[in-house]
């Protein structure tokens, strides 16, 4: 039995990391398989590393077949993949063969944007980079380069750039992704929702998605689950204006009127106080607030939330019993990518609190309690201390704000305020893709004096770079250590199995060099990443040589609910799960959720949705040549009826235009019952223009082109992107 | 011998791909071809939807046009588990059984010869499972003898309703989908 809060023991954990000694012990170099095919091996090569075609990291084996690189499966032992790789990973050898990699380092010649470059070796692009970067210093301060990344490998670059005292650093899955399901968690229940999730989905006896398109988007585990849920005959709720793959599995299909979700959540809520079906030992016992939270919903009745969402009152009713009934094994899954509507945290508050009153946080196939493989950091120097505050959030203007907001740095690179952005590095995002309003991402570009993009392929913010920086792909390099918190503790690692095609290089091998040339070598005590990833796992009682081999190290099994005997802790103001939060109305903000009416498209115009593809991985796999044969443009999805209005049939091309008058790339229209008549949908991801990307150039659309508009959550900070409406051009 | 066949559950399958992806690296299937591929069939009025998503390649059916028709004896059913295959040198890229293919299963691979799905016989002569089935996230793919009443996928066509595809066209076809 363990009666010591999970939450509390990280938090001790992660302190006696930061207080640990700050002198390194320099191991010796591990001869690793870096080398391992300088000479081709005859036959079958087995090698364990994990994937990075998405963020999820699942455990892999990859085989070379005389020395080629052939095939990548699942680490048997990997807690995550379970064996067994979702189809992005399966086809992560395209990556290494892709043809439309970038080669070799590349300086800017022309306009920004024109992508016209001199190729240059590494030594004159990083010097080029240095100069820059020291005369911003000189300048303004080294506050004034700012740095996006997305995943794991952006570690070592994150911390040259800490080293040089850069405090804007920033990742679009905070602002334009999870950040208002993270915000809305932590306001009630004290704690996010983590990555991967902490959701039980294959113990829950009710599973509520809404909008989430589990089985298209291909979270590895998750789906797992959710087939076993399927097969377990779970009671399947979906919530969404697209009849998804989901939907297909699902008992009661909700076909939601886009934008009004808060209504429907409010709804079930009401039905369930009033009918007195919630967990009511578990809310007296962990919450706080509920009888001014029952108060607050009790006007919102199904009758009152089917003129608003178009759901029957009856479904309303059934689905808010058929929860109840299985609680606390009734799992409203909070989701991923929820920047939808602008009031975002307030609906992932609303999920949240549906969650409490069923009590299934902290409880099996509800939210279990992670934990993760305890590795402490590695000992460097301390970092320079910043002497500006971050430019993202000046004066607190989200006052929720749990990370850094990417569109926040973009303002303050546009406006100079706070104090001016000079310099961006971009490392593996593609921001013209990632941020809503293209427009205001280009305008920040124009006011930098360096623009610096580390990547694998030639994205359009590459396109952008005055220096583009080629790194190696995950199945030539090594990354830090992987021991994500989960249902149990594991540490992987990635590491090379096949060399570079060209002049690729490891991002931790980039950001040694850097750190080089700004003078702050001292920041990097070892010669060879092998060295860090020894001495990390070493002072884990673990050692590099034994993780090459296996790949993946399982911890001990840890407990997962209360049932195991964790009592909870909420780091809540109360120090309870906060069916009222005061922390939000002494912000000016809804103590309990409330529902404001969603903007109607203008006649003529449909709300533009967008989601994900099981094959394509955000805008950064539509060249990889396997996954293109998979799925190589997107379409356009449109209701039957409307097609027929518009006179549109399946396979022809269409132009959307939104209501600022941009218009995309031509798109092939589906014509589909899979969804209502006020809204289209389309895969994200695809519809490129940049023309080293020849494979994926001009095929399908942006919606990124099109998400001109976007509200801003002023809770977070997080950019609602699904208000934007198009219509359809017919020439093209 | 085994006469080896697959069951599919459609409620399980999510059309992933995943099975698309891992024949194509495990079989190295060039650029622009596949050997099995993904078919959603949607039907109703949104939205009462039902949707059925199959993952499809050669049935290795029992009644073999493909094999009759080959005039140089290249398209042949093996011992091994009944699997019907491809001599790759024997075969002269007629195009004959991918017209008597009523699944339209087979095509010409670039080096000229018919090519399909061959239940990846190189892993199941190891006692492994076809790379499509080892690799389903969903775990919605079964592989086994059709003639052993004890097998997986005899158990689960005994239990569970389930259909073919085109049974008309009288091949006999040995994939199963169960619904």
């Amino acid at each position: 039995m363990n009666s010591i809060s999970r939450r509390k023991f990280l938090k001790i954990t992660g302190f006696s990391v930061g207080a640990a000694a700050t002198v390194s012990a320099l191991s010796p170099i591990i001869n690793g398989s870096e080398k391992i095919n300088k000479v081709k091996v005859k036959g079958i090569q087995k090698i364990p590393t994990y994937c990075d075609i998405c963020f999820w990291k699942c455990g892999a084996i990859a085989y070379l077949k005389d020395g080629q690189l052939w095939k990548v499966e699942g680490h048997p032992n990997d807690p995550l993949s379970k064996g067994r790789l979702c189809p992005r990973g399966t086809g992560g050898v395209g990556a290494h063969y892709d043809p439309d990699r970038l080669r070799s380092p590349l300086i800017r010649t022309r306009e920004r944007g024109e992508e016209k470059w001199k190729e240059v070796t590494w030594n004159e692009a990083l010097d080029y980079i240095a100069t820059k970067m020291n005369k911003i210093k000189t300048s303004y301060g080294p506050e004034s380069v700012a740095f996006f990344s997305h995943g794991i490998g952006g570690n070592f670059l994150k911390h040259t750039l800490k080293a040089f005292g850069v405090n804007n650093i920033s990742a679009p899955s905070y602002a334009q992704c999870r950040g208002p399901r993270d915000v809305g968690f932590e306001l009630t229940f004290g704690d996010g929702v983590g990555s991967p999730e902490r959701t039980d989905i294959e113990n829950a006896k009710c599973l509520v998605l809404i909008g989430s398109h589990l089985g298209e988007n291909m979270h590895n585990s998750q789906v797992q689950e959710f087939a076993n849920a399927v097969q377990n005959d779970s009671t399947i709720i979906v919530v969404d204006p697209r009849f998804s793959v989901a939907a297909s599995k699902a008992k009661y299909y909700l076909p939601i009127k886009p934008g009004t979700d808060i209504a429907l959540l409010l709804a079930w809520m009401n039905v369930i106080v009033k009918e007195k079906l919630y967990d009511v030992d578990y809310v007296k016992k962990y919450g706080f607030g509920f009888e001014q939270f029952a108060a607050e919903i009790s006007p919102f009745t199904a009758e009152w939330a089917y003129t608003e969402t178009g759901i029957d009152v009856e479904l309303i009713k059934t689905t808010a019993r058929v929860m109840a009934m299985n609680k606390p094994a009734t799992l409203i899954h909070p989701g991923r990518h929820v920047t939808w509507y602008g009031d975002d945290a307030q609906r992932s508050r609303a999920i949240a609190l549906l969650n409490a009153l069923l009590g299934s946080w902290g409880r099996k196939g509800g939210f279990f309690f992670p934990s993760s493989y305890s590795i402490p950091a590695y000992p460097y120097p301390e970092y320079p201390t910043t002497k500006k505050e971050k430019v993202d959030n000046p004066d607190n203007k989200y006052p929720f704000a749990i990370e850094e907001i990417t569109t926040g740095i973009r303002e303050a690179t546009i406006t100079g305020n706070p104090y001016p952005i000079k310099g961006w590095f971009v490392y593996a995002t593609n921001l013209l893709h990632a941020l809503p309003n293209e427009e205001e991402t280009i305008r920040a570009i124009q006011n930098l004096d360096l623009m610096v993009v580390v990547d694998v392929i030639p994205s359009e913010i590459a396109g952008w770079a005055d220096v583009v920086l080629p790194e190696s792909v995950y199945l030539e390099r090594y990354d830090d250590l992987h021991a994500s918190s989960f249902k149990e503790t594991f540490v992987g690692i990635r590491q090379p199995v096949v060399e570079s095609p060209a002049d690729q290089k490891p991002n931790w091998w980039i950001a040694k060099k850097l750190a080089g040339k700004l003078g702050l070598g001292n920041y990097y005590p070892w010669e060879h990443v092998e060295e860090y990833l020894d001495h990390r796992l070493k002072a884990a009682g673990l050692s590099l040589d034994q993780l090459k081999k296996e790949g993946i190290i399982r911890g001990e099994k840890q407990p997962l609910y209360i049932e195991d005997g964790i009592e909870p802790e909420f780091a809540t103001p109360s120090g309870k799960i906060e069916f009222y939060s005061l922390q939000l109305s002494n912000a000016g903000f809804d103590p309990v959720p409330k529902y404001t009416k969603p903007e109607e498209p203008p006649a003529g115009y449909f709300r533009l949705l967008f989601g994900r593809s099981p094959v394509h991985s955000f805008s950064r796999t539509q060249s990889n040549r396997i996954l293109m044969d998979m799925m190589n443009e997107n379409e356009v999805w449109v209701n039957s009826d409307i097609a027929n209005r518009y006179g549109l049939s399946n396979g022809m091309y269409v132009k959307l235009k939104n209501q600022d008058g941009v218009v995309s790339n031509k798109i092939k229209i589906k014509v589909t019952e899979r969804i209502r008549t006020d809204c289209v949908y389309m895969v994200h991801g695809f519809g490129h223009n940049s023309k080293m990307l020849k494979g994926a150039y001009g095929k399908g659309a942006s919606d990124a082109q099109l998400i001109t508009k976007y509200k801003t959550d002023p809770i977070m900070g997080g950019t609602g992107m699904n208000v934007n409406f198009v219509t359809f051009e017919l020439e093209v | 011998m085994a006469r080896f066949g697959m069951v599919i559950d459609t409620k399980k399958c999510v059309g992933c791909m995943d099975c698309v992806v891992a024949c194509k690296t495990e079989n190295n299937v060039p650029e622009g071809y596949n050997r099995d591929w993904i078919v959603t069939a949607a039907n109703g009025k949104f939205p009462d939807i039902h949707l059925e998503i199959q993952t499809q390649r050669c049935n290795h059916c029992d009644y073999t046009p493909c094999v009759s028709c080959c005039p140089t004896g290249a398209s042949h059913v093996e011992d091994f588990g009944k699997i019907v295959l491809v001599e790759h040198n024997k075969c002269i890229g007629c195009k004959a059984c991918l017209a008597a293919c009523p699944y339209d299963a087979r095509f010409i691979h670039p080096d000229g010869y018919a090519d399909k799905c061959t239940f990846c016989i190189h892993r199941v002569e190891k006692g492994e499972l076809p790379a499509c089935v080892s690799v389903c996230p969903t775990h919605c793919m079964y592989f086994g003898d059709l003639d052993d009443p004890n097998s997986e996928v005899s158990k689960l066509l005994a239990s569970r309703k389930n259909h073919s595809l085109i049974p008309e066209a009288g091949t006999l076809p040995r994939i199963y989908y169960l619904t």
